[in-house]
């Protein structure tokens, strides 16, 4: 057994550290309200079943797991767990609880809740989209399937500890149990609740629900039980649902409301980020997002590497970073650039359409050829999608558009009957910051089954056996080695093209002078899209 | 009148069978998989299909009707597989804004639209005549998020007078309302217009001025009686279409009622709720229709129900 020491304490100076570099330390008090409005409503709190991007951010901070990453960062840090061992093989982590956390109702925190609520995520009557992430821990296959009741691998020693084993190190591990799928729940409010928890969430996180209006609105109120001490700094957050985002901006003009959860409308854009009246309200930050045009492999004419790369040649990027107004960046690697193993180096394919020409009439078609390819119909994707049309008909390409609701072109990639894919609107967000996160079900072998979401179909039995020799490399020791390696395999994934990575969302967010803290809390790489903790109101005495 | 009463919910009971029927089958031809939604991008195969069991969508399809219809019968419309939560909870929820709005919508339309209506008729080929058609198509033909957000700028952003958004008071309820009213007064006006110039020709009303009855008291009483049983059986309908919600409305003026509901469950195929809705809408399509029609000789004594 090795220490890997990461204690609580040193958790928490590393936090102090990132406020204490914020301008605005001395006005930040607890207290006050803010009020953040979204289009949609809220679909559930449950952290076994919640997975989109609006509810991500609300259910960790009614929640926690064992770890948690550094605000603004995507550096892990301990958090219902006081502490952690990792065996030298890999195979057992042994966490220590912190004491003293308190659930919303009241109850004590103990271990059992930790293996109960990641059993819960795992257990098939459950139906939690994260049940996959638990793959590495031992009995998983057993209880997946619906045999077992529970993991073999989550032991309780006593109330503070609680040690799981797996069946093969994985080097994601701590990602896993930082989660939202991983997070504690109390099973009597569970069993109180049944199916409808995910409207009465009960959790020990920095804020408690206290109101949901169906359609309307929902309330967090402070949990001032929470077990950081100081945080968090706002008494109240009201999430308006259902508002129209020009509507919202309107209203945060006049000061109605403080936060604009989802982007700044299309329309607005440019004007509101020339506004000087605006200066200091909007801030930017990049997303663990990549946008990219899957090549469906196994059908020709893109079952030829050729082709693939021609393809990646003929696509016009900046054109499409025009198109959303500037918020993205050009990608040339299916990773962002604020994911580790990001390579800075690699240089990509360039644009360059008499090349994509050259390489077409070598591949056998001089002439070029026809095609589809599939897109969202929501605003801007099918804009991006003929911005795509004519660079593909610069080279000879005659793509025919079908442009169709989200679920039936993730059923078409997930069939293989798209031989392009534009990911716009559907494309991943990272689950955790790591970058093997990016591979196993987009790029690997995995996910190129039917009703997979490789739509590329792309499987290289080679680079799959790399990504798991990566991933077995669990050791402290390793960790650079690991993200070379990763590296490496995104270089051979390319150089095979089953993907034209196109963009980088660059998220902007919008907010009254009233609201401070730092940029970074408004774009979050992790609280997707504004880690609610961290925010403060100025005006509070 | 009894009579008439269960034979006509004896007609609505077959109609909402056959509305079942078809929005079960519908869901079959959506070409996308509820399943492959619930589960997730990273669930194994094995997985997809333990859902795919647990929601009974691996059995027979009359099966699986069957089922749906026997908990129908017991008032349970399902779980939403998105939310988890009761689809009866979620629309029950949205009903009273979506109640309120449909009485605010339908006041609007007959205060604009009966008026103009019957100014037109009775004007018929003059000027006003010609403003008032030209206000109406403008009306029916401006998409509704062009009159919301018009009305929101100037009387909620500019002027102040209202609320730029939200349920709850009499004044949030006035501009979607409105909004909604401008456009069907306009399809009431047409309505009123055509249907009060036919009655205006009929012997009787030539009779009624032959006696010196002033033009206002033909017109508003002797005419109008006749002439607006065509309108209340649209006021039937639209009970029906506003209680399947007004999307475009609801979203531009923040309002919780079941369009957005609806909208959203179609966006992630959320297909319980989206039977759940179409459903709901349908009894309130048939409960209108039943209303208007025992309406009707209230106001014309010729008419019996039998």
């Amino acid at each position: 057994m090795k220490m890997n020491a990461l204690k609580g304490a040193v958790g928490a100076l590393g936090f102090a550290f990132v406020l204490t570099s914020a301008g605005d330390v001395a006005a930040q008090k607890q207290g006050g309200a803010m009020t953040v409005t979204y289009k949609d409503d809220i679909s559930t709190f449950d952290p076994a079943i919640g997975y989109d991007w609006q509810n991500w951010s609300m259910i960790k901070s009614l929640f926690d797991g064992l770890m948690d990453y550094k605000p603004g960062t995507t550096e892990l840090i301990p958090d219902l767990a006081e502490s952690y061992t990792i065996s030298e093989d890999g195979l057992v982590y042994n966490f220590k609880l912190r004491k003293g956390v308190k659930f919303h109702n009241g109850r004590d925190l103990v271990a059992g809740d930790i293996k109960y609520s990641i059993e819960r995520s795992v257990n098939p009557e459950t139906q939690s989209p994260g049940q996959g992430f638990f793959w590495q821990i031992k009995g998983f296959d057993e209880m997946a399937s619906g045999g077992a009741q529970e993991l073999s691998g989550i032991t309780t020693p006593d109330d503070h500890t609680v040690v799981i084993e797996l069946s093969q190190p994985d080097a994601t591990f701590l990602q896993i149990v930082a989660i939202n799928f991983a997070f504690a729940v109390p099973r009597e409010e569970i069993e109180r609740y049944g199916q409808d928890f995910g409207r009465n969430p009960v959790g020990t996180g920095a804020y408690k629900m206290t109101e949901w209006s169906l359609g309307q609105r929902v309330v967090f109120e402070r949990n001032t039980d929470y077990f950081r001490e100081g945080s968090p700094y706002l008494d109240k957050i009201v999430f308006e649902v259902g508002q129209d985002p020009s509507v919202a901006l309107l209203r945060l003009k006049r000061g109605e409301v403080d936060v604009l959860g989802d982007p700044i409308p299309s329309a607005n854009f440019l004007e509101e980020l020339n506004d000087p009246a605006n200066k200091g309200m909007i801030v930017e930050g990049g997303l663990l997002h990549t946008g990219y045009i899957t090549l469906n492999t196994t059908e020709p004419p893109f079952d030829n590497k050729l082709v693939r790369q021609a393809v990646n040649m003929a696509i016009n990027k900046e054109r499409i970073v025009r198109i959303v107004n500037g918020r993205g960046v050009v990608a040339n690697q299916p990773l962002p650039p604020a994911m580790p193993a990001y390579d800075t180096a690699f240089e990509g394919y360039p644009y360059d359409p008499a090349k994509a020409k050259e390489l077409l009439a070598e591949a056998g078609f001089p002439n070029g050829f026809e095609t589809e390819l599939y897109t969202m119909n929501t605003d801007p994707n099918p804009r991006i999608a003929q911005s795509f049309q004519q660079d593909l008909a610069a080279v000879g390409i005659k793509a025919e558009i079908k442009s169709l609701a989200q679920a039936t072109v993730i059923d078409a990639g997930g069939q293989g009957t798209a031989p392009m894919l534009w990911s716009g609107g559907m494309a991943w967000i990272a689950d955790y910051p790591d970058p093997s996160n990016f591979y196993g079900p987009i790029l690997g072998c995995g996910g190129a089954v039917p009703g997979g979401w490789n739509w590329a179909k792309y499987c290289n039995e080679e680079i799959d056996a790399l990504a798991a020799k990566a991933d077995g490399m669990a050791g402290a020791d390793q960790v650079d080695a690991r993200i070379e390696m990763w590296r490496q395999i995104y270089n051979k994934i390319m150089d095979d093209a089953p993907w034209v990575p196109v963009f980088n969302e660059v998220r902007f967010a919008m907010h009254t002078a009233r609201i401070g803290g730092e940029d970074i809390f408004f774009t979050d790489p992790i609280h997707i899209p504004v880690h609610y903790e961290y925010v403060h109101a100025k005006d509070v005495e | 009148m009894l009579r008439y009463l269960a034979h006509r919910l004896a007609a609505s009971a077959l109609i909402l069978i056959g509305v079942s029927v078809i929005t079960f089958g519908l869901t079959f031809l959506i070409p996308a998989d509820p399943v492959r939604m619930i589960a997730g991008r990273s669930a194994s195969p094995q997985a997809v299909e333990n859902i795919r069991h647990q929601l009974g969508l691996d059995k027979p399809i009359p099966v699986q009707y069957l089922n749906y219809v026997g908990k129908l019968a017991r008032g349970d419309l399902g779980r939403s597989y998105v939310q988890k939560a009761e689809v009866s909870v979620l629309i029950k929820s949205r009903l009273p804004a979506t109640l309120l709005l449909m009485a605010g919508a339908i006041f609007f339309e007959i205060l604009l639209g009966l008026p103009a209506g019957i100014l037109a008729a009775t004007r018929r080929g003059r000027l006003l005549d010609r403003g008032v058609m030209i206000f109406s198509f403008a009306g029916v033909s401006t998409p509704h998020f062009v009159v919301g957000l018009l009305l929101l700028y100037v009387f909620a952003n500019l002027l102040g007078w209202f609320p730029l958004s939200g349920f709850g008071t009499l004044s949030h309820l006035i501009l979607p309302a409105l909004t909604l009213g401008i456009a069907g007064g306009g399809w009431y006006s047409r309505m009123m217009r055509s249907s009060m110039v036919e009655v205006l020709g009929q012997d009787y009303i030539r009779t009624a001025r032959a006696k010196g009855l002033s033009g206002r008291r033909v017109v508003l009483v002797h005419a109008l009686r006749n002439a607006i049983l065509p309108v209340i059986a649209m006021v039937g309908l639209d009970i029906g279409i506003f209680m399947s919600g007004a999307v475009v409305v609801e979203s531009v003026f923040g309002w919780p009622g079941i369009g957005q509901l609806a909208w959203l469950a179609i966006q992630r195929i959320d297909i319980p709720i989206i039977m759940g809705v179409t459903l709901v809408a349908a009894v309130a399509i048939v409960i209108g229709n039943l209303l208007a029609d025992l309406t009707v000789p209230l106001i014309d004594p010729r008419i019996r129900l039998r």
